[in-house]
């Protein structure tokens, strides 16, 4: 399907590569909020969905996308969890600075 | 060029270019509108590659929800976003190093692999050209994967309890209506009978 178009599964699999590297630097970058820290986790997630449905769609095998499905899951759910280990964080604290959240622990 | 490939290079570049803004940006706010793009625009990838129902998944769940869950948090905590980026370029050369590598190696990695032959002749789920995806990964998620499905369902239901369990607070100083309570007072504890003489007063 994706080869009568003229695109190949290495164009796809760049994108990953580049939308995950992407979201490492993001990580790296905003180290002090946590939120765009999440959001670099949701990009991570995403390029790694973009890599299956390209498999998927190069290996004429449905398991793939069904595999992508799971992650969106995962990652909805992750996304829900941190947000509201966040916003607790926050009424504790009054800042959502990473490096006080060393006092969570205990 | 084919259409699919011209659509194909729109898609990638904005997905990639406002991926880049997430990261980059000042304002959170911002970093979730440029989410909610790249987002938006990995959909039209998926649907290049015939993954309609998970394209149409991403924007109703993605967009729907997470990015705007994330709008609401990153709206409602009061938080002075400037002085959390001091520092940022301090990280900087780190990160572009870490980056560069990890993006060499990827790259590395997907031009050079060879698939094997016996892969590319057994799928464990061959697609099925004849009828839409949707229905295809219906056939599939119900019957071959069904626990899987479940587990899925189970981790949200478990995320869902567990974010409300962490944000609910119980205020203590807020009059609740008690029904039960109400319904439960006998005339003897709700009046009282007082004999006033007259001309006195209570």
């Amino acid at each position: 399907m994706l080869q009568a178009a003229g695109i190949g599964l290495g164009h796809y699999l760049t994108v990953g590569a580049i939308l995950f590297t992407l979201g490492v630097l993001g990580i790296f970058l905003n180290r002090k909020n946590i939120i765009v820290i999440l959001m670099s986790v949701e990009l991570i997630l995403l390029s790694v969905n973009v890599n299956f449905v390209a498999f998927s769609a190069e290996l004429n095998d449905l398991a793939g996308q069904v595999f992508a499905l799971l992650i969106l899951t995962v990652a909805a759910a992750e996304a829900a969890i941190g947000l509201a280990i966040l916003v607790i964080f926050y009424r504790n604290r009054g800042t959502i600075a990473v490096q006080d959240v060393n006092q969570l622990k205990g | 060029m084919t259409l699919a490939l011209f659509f194909f290079y729109v898609f990638s570049i904005i997905a990639v270019a406002s991926a880049l803004m997430v990261i980059a940006s000042r304002n959170p706010v911002h970093s979730v509108l440029f989410l909610i793009l790249t987002f938006v625009n990995a959909a039209g990838l998926f649907m290049l590659a015939g993954a309609e129902f998970l394209a149409l998944i991403l924007i109703v769940v993605y967009v729907g929800a997470v990015a705007v869950l994330f709008l609401f948090v990153t709206m409602m905590l009061d938080v002075d976003f400037a002085s959390l980026r001091q520092g940022m370029l301090q990280y900087a050369p780190v990160g572009v190093v870490v980056g560069v590598i990890l993006l060499l190696e990827l790259l590395l990695v997907g031009g050079s692999y060879v698939m094997a032959p016996q892969v590319t002749a057994s799928s464990v789920v061959p697609i099925n050209t004849a009828i839409d995806n949707t229905h295809a990964l219906g056939q599939v998620i119900y019957t071959r994967y069904v626990f899987l499905f479940q587990g899925a369902g189970a981790v949200l239901l478990v995320a869902m309890v567990g974010a409300i369990v962490l944000t609910l607070q119980h205020r203590v100083n807020v009059r609740r209506q008690s029904i039960a309570h109400q319904t439960q007072r006998t005339r003897a504890e709700a009046t009282e009978l007082v004999k006033v003489k007259s001309g006195q007063g209570i």
